[in-house]
């Protein structure tokens, strides 16, 4: 996840086209055939005649506001006023709009990758752009293109020359594309950076005018819901059709590779339709077990000492355990955590002329294509995707198998496409369909040397794999360890010379999947912990001991150094009030976070502060970054208090949100966000604002009661 | 059945025990007002019956019948205009699914309480879930709206 940036500025080629009237601009990664034609798609932006600008994100927009953080890439370079921009969705050429932080090979938005991915793409976009209107200006007016500037959407000449950019763009479109467009430098930039760039989408957002996959009402569009099986692994054997299709409304009952869906004329009718379906599952193969057996399991794995695929080894820990003065051996257990987006799965699929059309939260577009052409049986020229505004993600909407997508378009063929189909999840579809962040133990044998420092650590840990038997697993499986299990442990900048890390992935019936900052969920919650019990056996401050390991680590020092500040690390407390301190570094961001938490006197507690700085490189979009740690905090806030699916002979125990508790508002801590400066290039902010939180709380509990909690989440 | 919503008479066809959000979504194209968990658990699809807040996937049609119904689509006023702007101006949303009930029961506390306290906030609002945890800028929001009231 940390790569460079596989295209430099000299990699580029640039093509162009024209599309309708405007200009349109792309770029094409050199590897690209330059022969074959710009298609309408291969396209950052498009400036209409009347002056308003079009943006084509790569990237989904799932409330991280990238569509915002884009247009102010743009709108640096080809100096915009931001009310004339519009951001859509891209997909359809990987040539395009390939991630550049996963090689550019494929579409997609994960991993906090999409402003790391776009900060040089847009700004050349916008560059470009910006010097074509020139050229094309400068042309008109018979003047030097050195006397000719674009400013706040306008085209500026001498002699008081003032126009739009609009009347320019069909002339710009036939300028020759600039190999090398002029980047304005950092001491010329208005925006980036800077305060007062506002999200595009707040007013439509806070006015309920926002269109998601859940508002879209296409002409005769039809509902569908998805009786799907109760046991993961379990299949349709047989279904009576009978009493559904005597609900009014009910147009179709049909099979699905997913399950039996029950499609009518609007939401209500649909659910009703299938509480009168009745199905017989074939339970052959589905996982039967409950949390109980899972976790007997995982602890029996935990203990054997027969060998597993190492994620990291070096010298010999058991030796140097045996030289330790004092040692922790401890076992941590997490449990699987659902997304519980707000805005349930669902996906829109009809047929218009020729072509599929998919309305959805794409996030891996081009994947979600292919498997929507094969589930069509057409080609995937045949398929037209739209990039929808989603209710939220939190790594739910990336799936190899595009579950909602692939259901959508089956339905819709299941009626002779002849009308749309929106297939839409319930929320208890949603809370107990699976792929939950797994389940996971990690069992440590941790020593203190003389010096009070580490001295020897073996550490094993059990659980399911996220990639393995998908199209990701040669991405991220690599000699039996999944990365994302071991990711933040096994690569710790506090593990000593003598160190050891190995992996067991169980296999278990229960689908999982990538959640909000990953294996950072619970790697990061160990090794603050563990870290900070240390520190209180070697009699040290945990700021202070932290400080001392991670001597060599500067982007470290730096958010300790200022979070300590901020919070007031080391003064004291009102009686009743403790702090805990974690730091972690995740996808190319470090953190740290200081939670005041208070005692209610009864048992409890209550998180009522938290501070945190960050480093994410340059900050491309202060208050967006600010935005997203505050969310960030919220949401690993919630897990870590109360967040647990938990399953009874293979059944998921908790249906909606009175079993799966959320953060609510009045838990939601005073945070306090600090950005380090930076001029490095711009890193992830969606999830390294996750991984802190739960270790930080965990440390403050630890500092009140002297007892370590190793078990998630913390109120069970 | 005929249904006043936003000051407008609708005739709907549809079973009197349909929750009133999926006839406001799906029957009238009201999609302002969200669909979040259908159990009066997240308010997402809070509204107004008469002036006084309900959730709509907890109303069935027959209950709102004869009666004035306001979703975010019809809030207009003095407090409406301070609570939208507040959100707007403090980049309150994020995905923003959630954010049409969040406006809502604003909009509710701030009528009923010009200046509501921290506490009073968390107390109206904390049926309201938001799962990319805006929670900090709702409660900013809320005092910028006072503010913007009591002006």
């Amino acid at each position: 996840m940390n790569r460079q940036l596989p295209l430099s500025r000299r990699s580029f080629l640039l093509t162009v086209g024209a599309a309708g009237a405007g200009l349109t601009l792309g770029f094409k990664a050199q590897a690209a055939d330059p022969a074959q034609p710009p298609s309408p798609f291969q396209a950052y932006l498009r400036i209409s005649p009347d002056s308003t600008v079009t943006i084509l994100s790569a990237h989904m927009d799932m409330g991280q506001g990238i569509y915002s953080g884009i247009a102010l890439l743009v709108a640096e370079e080809l100096d915009l006023d931001p009310a004339a921009i519009a951001v859509e969705g891209a997909w359809g050429n990987p040539k395009l709009y390939g991630n550049l932080a996963w090689g550019g090979v494929a579409q997609g938005t994960g991993g906090s990758t999409a402003m790391k991915s776009s900060f040089q793409r847009y700004r050349m976009a916008g560059a470009a752009a910006r010097a074509m209107l020139v050229e094309a200006a400068s042309q008109a007016w018979r003047v030097s293109p050195h006397l000719v500037r674009v400013e706040h959407g306008m085209v500026i000449g001498p002699k008081g020359r003032k126009a739009s950019i609009g009347p320019f763009a069909e002339a710009a479109a036939a300028q020759p594309v600039p190999a090398e467009p002029r980047l304005k430098s950092p001491t010329e930039w208005r925006l980036i950076g800077k305060e007062g760039f506002r999200r595009l989408d707040s007013a439509a957002k806070s006015t309920g005018r926002q269109i998601y996959t859940a508002d879209l009402r296409l002409p005769g569009m039809l509902t569908a819901v998805l009786a799907r099986p109760p046991l993961f692994g379990a299949t349709v054997k047989s279904f009576d059709a009978t009493a559904a299709k005597k609900v009014p409304g009910v147009v179709e009952v049909a099979t699905t590779s997913r399950g039996v869906a029950v499609i009518a004329t609007d939401t209500w009718t649909a659910i009703k339709g299938r509480q009168a379906l009745s199905v017989e599952w074939d339970q052959t193969h589905a996982e039967t077990r409950g949390s109980a057996q899972l976790w007997a399991e995982y602890r029996r794995l935990a203990g054997e000492s027969t060998p597993a695929p190492i994620a990291a080894s070096r010298g010999n820990p058991d030796q140097a355990l045996k030289r330790a003065v004092a040692r922790i051996d401890a076992t941590y257990e997490f449990p699987y955590l659902a997304h519980a987006a707000m805005e349930p799965l669902n996906a829109v699929a009809a047929r218009t002329g020729d072509m599929i059309e998919v309305w959805g939260g794409h996030q891996m577009p081009d994947l979600y294509r292919a498997l929507a052409a094969k589930a069509a049986g057409v080609a995937p020229e045949s398929v037209r995707l739209h990039v929808m505004m989603t209710g939220g993600g939190f790594g739910r909407r990336a799936v190899a198998d595009g579950d909602v997508v692939v259901e959508a378009v089956e339905c819709a063929k299941a009626i002779g496409w002849r009308a749309p189909v929106k297939v839409q999840w319930t929320r208890e579809d949603d809370m107990t369909g699976g792929r939950y962040r797994p389940m996971m133990l990690h069992k440590v044998a941790a020593g203190i040397g003389l010096d009070g420092q580490p001295l020897g650590w073996r550490h094993r840990i059990v659980g399911q794999s996220i990639g393995a038997g998908t199209p990701f697993e040669k991405m991220l499986v690599h000699d039996g360890v999944d990365h994302t299990s071991v990711e933040g442990v096994s690569d710790s900048p506090y593990a000593p010379a003598d160190f050891h890390c190995d992996l067991i992935s169980p296999k278990v019936g229960v689908p999982v999947l990538w959640w909000r900052s990953v294996g950072h969920t619970h790697t990061a919650f160990v090794t603050e912990t563990l870290i900070d019990e240390m520190a209180v056996l070697a009699g040290k401050d945990p700021l202070a001991y932290r400080r001392a390991l991670l001597a060599a680590h500067p982007r470290h020092l730096a958010v300790l150094d200022l979070v300590a500040a901020k919070a007031g690390w080391g003064e004291k407390l009102p009686p009743g009030r403790f702090r805990g301190l974690a730091v972690h570094q995740s996808f190319g961001s470090v953190v740290a976070q200081v939670a005041e938490i208070v005692l209610d006197g009864k048992g409890g507690f209550k998180v009522i502060r938290v501070v945190c700085a960050v480093d994410c490189g340059l900050a491309v979009q202060p208050d967006q970054i600010r935005a997203q740690m505050e969310g960030g905090i919220g949401f690993g806030l919630g897990a870590a208090l109360n967040g647990r699916i938990t399953l009874t002979d293979g059944r998921v125990d908790q249906t909606n949100f009175n079993g799966y508790e959320v953060l609510r508002l009045d838990e939601m801590p005073v945070i306090e966000v600090h950005i380090v400066p930076s001029a490095a290039p711009p890193t992830g902010v969606g999830e390294p604002g996750v991984p802190p939180i739960a270790p930080a709380v965990a440390n403050a509990l630890a500092a009140a009661t002297g007892k370590r909690t190793r078990t998630l989440p913390l109120r069970s | 059945m005929r249904l006043t919503v936003n000051g407008v008479t609708h005739q709907v066809e549809a079973a009197a025990d349909t929750p009133l959000l999926w006839v406001l979504r799906d029957h009238l194209g009201l999609t302002g007002t969200k669909y979040g968990c259908g159990a009066a658990q997240c308010g997402a699809c809070l509204i107004q019956l008469d002036g006084k807040p309900a959730m709509a996937c907890a109303t069935p049609l027959s209950a709102a019948e004869g009666r004035a119904i306001t979703t975010i689509e019809g809030i207009s006023g003095r407090v409406a205009q301070a609570v939208t702007a507040a959100w707007t101006e403090l980049d309150v949303p994020q995905c923003g699914y959630c954010q049409s009930g969040q406006v809502m029961a604003a909009m509710t506390l701030l009528t009923d309480n010009p200046k509501p306290t921290d506490a009073q906030i968390d107390d109206a609002l904390s049926g309201h879930l938001c799962r990319c945890a805006t929670y900090q800028r709702i409660r900013a929001g809320i005092h910028a709206a006072a503010r913007k009231l009591g002006a």
